[in-house]
């Protein structure tokens, strides 16, 4: 008997589950994805095109590209280091190459391995995304010299515009408004405190190479200036392999906002527009919205004549972003323009309709832009929030690793697009940089982007690495982003102490409170709920009303819970809630209910242990809860409390990386803040500083060595 | 009273209990004894009662201090999530816990009910050894209650939950039964305390160091578990509770479980690293695997290169063995054989299905290992995995190398499922250890190994032998783990009948 047959009498049914609840996974509407969200200049499929490209990426971007190649009906290589066999860009693309080690310098960075994949596929264009090989060159001149395209400006355009000073003079030459500062190359210390002094503190300094916020430093004296300048240097090195530094006046609370750019090779340019960059951490972007709430149609309009002239000045092809700082009276000065496609280019696509991959592919094709000047509208508004593996209470971001267990994008929501390179088992690695996902969400409005920003982040189910969907979400609500009075300096002002995480209101507390006894009756109910063995009769009464204290944020709340009609009636303080015990589900990790049968609210179950440990998300933020019963918490009075460790004697790796530098030995005599050792993880360093006055007793890590998170790297007594 | 009256001790207590009866009326007494005996029992009884009922906590304190009834344990049935279970704790505030005749006799009494039964039986332990003033009937004590854990001994679970100090003859009766849990910082045990030891062998030691929950948790293998203080270690007892079958009479317990059992687990798919020297976390795979990822580790500071405990698949009890290659790379040793050994067997006693995660690169070699008897030892696992007669789920992860392989739960012995993921390697041994074996002098070793690799680096020799049933995609485990588990429910094995089987002790 053939397996066909086999399979038609033992009809399969592969549902074993012995419990009787009703089941509600969450809706995964793909119809709304589907909804195209470019109406301008739709893929003409007559069109001469590239036959096949190569993504020289990895990730979200990667995947960005091969979808809209895929559309274009361009054949897509992938290629992939070790650490990325199991990728999402690997399984999409239609063929992936294998180019090296985990390392980026030996993998994504490596032209000859990669020039070797193209000659492998017969790829007839390189699509770089941005960062690794997006504004090299080198590169470029050697895909020119094989005879392959190169999805992207011309060498001349990126060596210009890759380095700050050579684009400074090229922006000055062209008419834009630029930022004093000193032309040249800073020699040493000594030298960039001099310069300093002579532009006047606040200064910014450098890598003349740099880009993304690696090797910037800010100095407010000279002390600053030394410091700074030291730091940057090693960080330039690290990352770009060149020292050079550069200094110029310093704007202070100054808003980031840049004006994308297409340019086609016979000379014609447009720009689409503005994208506000201003909420940034340590020199990079968290949130950024297009339009911005800051421009006026004139400075929107002077902005975009001046950035098209430049392009236009230089020969400027494909699509670029000139970087704009904009003080409060509205004056804008030239940054530096970025030669490549933008990781926030998703904003600037929802608010036109303009698929920019898509123009990109065809101006490296040779085509002319078809779109004109006054086809570029503002349609809506869209914000997109940077979802990064990395714990927002530690400096609003410190990256973490992990592997993700559990993802769910909520992208069943409408308005919501997700560009994101991972899925579920996932790895986040300390090889990459530690970005989840770039959530974008847009409405008719800015309200309606922000609400459903909001949404999105609370149905977004992450698991496995701390991110940053706390201070996302905290801002989002914030009454200073909510007016649109915002600065680059913007969390460093709102969240003066650094961010603590969300301040829960009292009815907001009673709810996560409600929500979190009901976890517990249902579990409590649950665990006598036994489908075979003995059957003991007389015991079968069912418990339908718990006692309950809470303890949250230090502080026990008596809590009265009672089940009656598919109904859990929760008490606490003076009010009571009514929450649907359908509603609640151990397994799944979202809850969406609606308390007494009309407040929508969505919580998240992190986790839970038997001695009534709940992990809860509720508006973002993780809050535990102890929950015990009356009697258990009577009892746990009596409970000798242990003594915590002191861990100012020691220093504890705040994440996993290399150490760079070890700066003590054992014996040396350290007083509180001195700096012990650097650690560099995802290319940022990170000075490890002592915690306590004393002297060194172990030191238990050397240069270049792995350690990580949590690893005690030096104790002092 | 039999037993008062055996006691001298108690014959103040009932000096007391005369004492308190002062509403019965001496010429009434006079008049009719018969009647007024009646009401003097009744009294007494109402009495006794009301001492009896004192409850736990202070008001039971004072009363014991005031030598009331009961001795120095309290014994009784309760539920425990709806099911009766057995109990007994030793209170130190009377005569330090220590064991009499009386003490003794109360838990033996509950413990021929509880195997009459069939309900687990749970001691709290906090107990100071011997009563010494009663010589040696304490000691005839001790002996009852081990013969009765010996003979409840895969009938009924047995749990130890070690409260406070636990000395001398105190410490034997939880090693007996099947669990051993303990309270961090406040529990102890010990054949002879600090003093003792000081006295005999000079070494000043704490309680601590000597017996306390790390030294038993990490380094002695004693107890299995421990819990940061008292409240928790009774919350999380009642919830392991939740995991076994009341005796050894009843199947494995199904508890309603809100996760699918239907899906696909796509991380299972990523955990292996690439490389297959690299290691991983074989916890990954087990909390994926399991409901809810509810896992109650057993045993988890100890011998970490294997790890056991307890889960649920599809709202099922299933205990769990795994190596673990984060640690020693899974290497089977003397302390990793011995603790699976023993949770193999327990599992077997209560008809609790067995899933093994194998990813083992063999025995440890080693002269400590050799001259410590790691072949005795390691045939303790193989007699267990043999021995059982409960559904056996294999699923080999990666490696499944020489003997080590065969102990695992292999289909050679009895496993009734054996799954290998792509990723497995079943061979006698590694390619270094094989070519340099196999080719020895010759120069071109490389050549060699790869030729190896290339040839039992997979898991196709044992699939196309049978002695894997199934090559599967690692995120399909779950629901067919799941699937198995149904249709093996009804399993029906037996082992030749004999007295008792001879396990390599």
């Amino acid at each position: 008997m053939s397996l066909y047959v086999l399979k038609r009498v033992f009809r399969e049914n592969r549902f074993y589950n012995l419990s009787y609840k009703k089941i509600t996974p969450i809706c995964m509407c793909t119809r709304v994805q589907k909804r195209g969200i470019y109406t301008v200049d739709p893929i003409d499929n007559n069109e001469s095109t590239f036959s096949k490209i190569l993504i020289a990426n990895r990730g979200e971007i990667a995947c960005r590209i091969i979808d809209t190649s895929k559309k274009m009906g361009i054949q897509t290589v992938a290629v992939y280091s070790i650490a990325d066999v199991q990728s999402k860009h690997v399984s999409k693309a239609d063929e992936a190459i294998f180019i090296g080690p985990a390392a980026a310098s030996e993998s994504y960075l490596n032209m000859d391995k990669i020039l070797e994949a193209v000659k492998l596929t017969g790829a007839e264009a390189v699509h770089p995304g941005y960062g690794f090989l997006s504004e090299n060159a080198q590169f470029v001149r050697l895909l020119e010299e094989n005879g392959v395209s190169f999805v992207g400006p011309s060498v001349e355009s990126i060596t210009g515009m890759g380095d700050k000073l050579e684009s400074k003079r090229l922006a000055a030459n062209a008419g834009v408004h630029t930022i004093p500062g000193y032309d040249g190359i800073i020699k040493d210390a000594d030298h960039c405190v001099q310069i300093s002094r002579e532009i006047g503190y606040p200064v910014m300094i450098k890598a003349s190479a740099g880009g993304g916020g690696k090797g910037m430093r800010i100095a407010r004296d000279d002390q600053d200036a030394r410091a700074g300048f030291k730091l940057s240097t090693q960080e330039a090195m690290s990352s770009f392999g060149d020292s050079r530094m550069l200094v110029e006046k310093f704007i202070d609370n100054p808003r980031h906002i840049e004006i994308q750019v297409l340019g086609d090779k016979h000379g014609n340019a447009i720009y689409l527009n503005e994208r506000e960059c201003s909420i940034q951490r340590r020199n990079q972007k968290v949130i950024e919205e297009a339009p911005s709430v800051f421009l006026d149609d004139e400075t929107r309009k002077a902005m975009g004549e001046q950035a098209v002239r430049l392009c236009k000045e230089m020969g400027y092809y494909s699509a670029g972003t000139v970087e704009f700082l904009v003080d409060e009276n509205r004056n804008f000065y030239f940054l530096e323009m970025n030669t490549r496609l933008q990781v926030e280019h998703p904003i600037t696509e929802c608010i036109t309709g303009i698929d920019i991959v898509q123009q990109m592919l065809k101006i490296a094709k040779g085509h002319k832009l078809k779109i004109k000047q006054d086809d570029v509208k503002i349609k809506g508004w869209a914000i997109e929030n940077r979802v990064y593996a990395e714990d927002p209470y530690k400096n609003f971001g410190l990256p973490s690793v992990g592997r993700l267990f559990k993802y769910k994008e909520p992208t069943h929501l409408a308005g919501v697009r997700c560009d994101s390179g991972i899925e579920e088992g996932s790895e986040i690695s300390i090889y990459y940089d530690p970005m989840i996902c770039k959530l974008v969400c847009y409405g008719k409005n800015r309200n309606e982007a922000i609400s459903r920003s909001i949404a999105a982040l609370d149905q977004y189910i992450i698991r496995g690495v701390t991110h940053n969907i706390p201070l996302l979400r905290d801002i989002l609500t914030e009454r200073r982003f909510l007016e649109g009075d915002i600065s680059t300096n913007y969390l460093n002002e709102v969240y003066k102490e650094g961010f603590k995480g969300r301040q829960l209101k009292t009815v907001d507390k009673y709810k996560l409170i409600a929500i979190g006894v009901c976890f517990y009756a249902t579990w409590d109910s649950r665990n006598r709920q036994f489908l075979n063995g003995p059957r003991i009769k007389i015991h079968e009464k069912v418990l339908d009303s718990w006692e309950l204290i809470v303890r949250v944020e230090d502080e026990d709340i008596e809590v009265n819970v009672s089940q009656n009609n598919g109904f859990f009636n929760v008490q606490v303080g003076q009010e009571n809630l009514e929450i649907s015990k359908a509603d609640i589900n151990l397994a799944n990790s979202l809850i969406l209910t609606k308390i007494n049968q009309n407040e929508p609210i969505a919580m998240q179950l992190v986790s839970r242990n038997a001695h009534g440990e709940y992990q809860i998300i509720y508006q973002g933020t993780k809050y535990v809860l102890q929950i015990l019963t009356k009697d258990s918490v009577d009892l746990l009075r009596f409970m000798k409390l242990k003594p915590k460790l002191d861990v100012s004697k020691q220093v504890i790796a705040p994440m996993p990386g290399v150490i760079k530098s070890v700066s003590c030995k054992v014996g040396d005599k350290v007083t509180e803040g001195q700096e012990l050792c650097v650690v560099e993880a995802m290319k940022m360093q990170n000075s490890m500083t002592a915690g306590a006055t004393g002297t060194i007793k172990v030191v238990n890590i050397e240069k270049d060595q792995t350690v990580g998170e949590n690893d005690v790297l030096i104790e002092i007594e | 009273m039999i037993i008062r009256s055996l006691l001298p001790r108690f014959n103040s207590t009932v000096k007391i209990f005369e004492r308190c009866i002062p509403n019965i009326d001496s010429e009434v007494v006079r008049c009719t004894s018969t009647a007024a005996q009646s009401l003097k029992v009744a009294e007494q009884i109402k009495f006794k009662r009301k001492t009896a009922l004192l409850g736990g906590g202070q008001d039971r304190i004072n009363a014991q201090h005031k030598k009331f009834a009961g001795d120095s344990v309290v014994t009784g049935h309760g539920l425990v999530n709806g099911r009766p279970v057995y109990i007994f704790s030793q209170d130190f505030t009377v005569f330090g816990g220590s064991l009499s005749t009386v003490h003794a006799k109360k838990i033996c009494k509950i413990m021929d009910q509880a195997m009459l039964v069939g309900a687990p039986v749970v001691g709290l332990n906090d107990s100071g050894g011997a009563r010494i003033q009663e010589g040696v009937d304490s000691l005839g004590g001790y002996a009852d209650i081990f013969q009765r854990n010996v003979l409840a001994s895969g009938v009924i679970p047995q749990i130890s939950l070690i409260m406070g100090p636990c000395a001398g003859g105190a410490v034997y009766s939880p090693a007996i039964t099947d669990f051993t849990f303990m309270v961090e910082d406040t529990s102890y045990l010990f054949i002879t305390g600090p003093e003792v030891v000081k006295s005999v062998t000079n070494v000043v030691v704490s309680q601590e160091e000597l017996g306390g929950a790390k030294t038993h948790t990490s380094i002695s293998g004693v107890a299995h578990k421990s819990f940061t203080n008292d409240v928790e270690a009774l919350l999380q007892l009642r919830d392991f509770m939740g995991f076994l079958p009341q005796s050894n009479r009843h199947p494995s317990p199904i508890r309603a479980t809100d996760e699918r059992c239907d899906l696909d687990v796509q991380i299972l798919d990523t955990i292996i690293p690439v490389e297959t020297t690299a290691a991983y976390d074989m916890l990954d795979v087990i909390i994926n695997i399991v409901d809810e990822r509810e896992f109650f580790e057993i045993m988890p500071k100890y011998a970490k290169n294997i790890i056991t405990g307890f889960g649920r698949m599809n709202g099922r009890s299933v205990g769990i063995v795994g190596n673990q290659p984060k640690v020693a790379a899974g290497v089977l040793d003397i302390n990793a054989s011995t603790k699976a050994a023993r949770f193999v067997r327990f599992c077997d006693a209560f008809n609790i299905p067995i899933i093994t995660l194998v990813d083992v690169p063999g025995f440890l070699p080693g002269v400590q290992q050799e001259h410590s008897g790691i072949i005795r030892h390691g045939a303790k696992l193989l007699y267990a995995y043999a021995e059982a007669t409960v559904p056996k789920l294999t699923v080999i992860t990666r490696k499944g190398y020489g003997g080590a392989y065969d102990v695992m739960a292999s289909k050679h012995l009895r496993g009734d499922v054996n799954y290998a993921w792509p990723t497995a390697e079943i061979a006698v041994m590694g390619a270094k250890g094989a070519v340099s074996i196999l080719y020895r002098g010759k120069t071109d070793v490389e050549r060699y190994e790869a030729e190896y690799i290339e040839k039992f680096g997979n898991p196709f020799p044992a699939a196309q032998r049978g002695f894997i049933d199934d090559i599967i995609e690692p995120r399909t485990t779950r629901w067919r783990l799941c699937r198995d588990l149904d249709l093996l429910e009804t399993k029906d094995l037996k082992n030749p009948p004999k007295k008792h089987g001879n396990i390599p002790l």
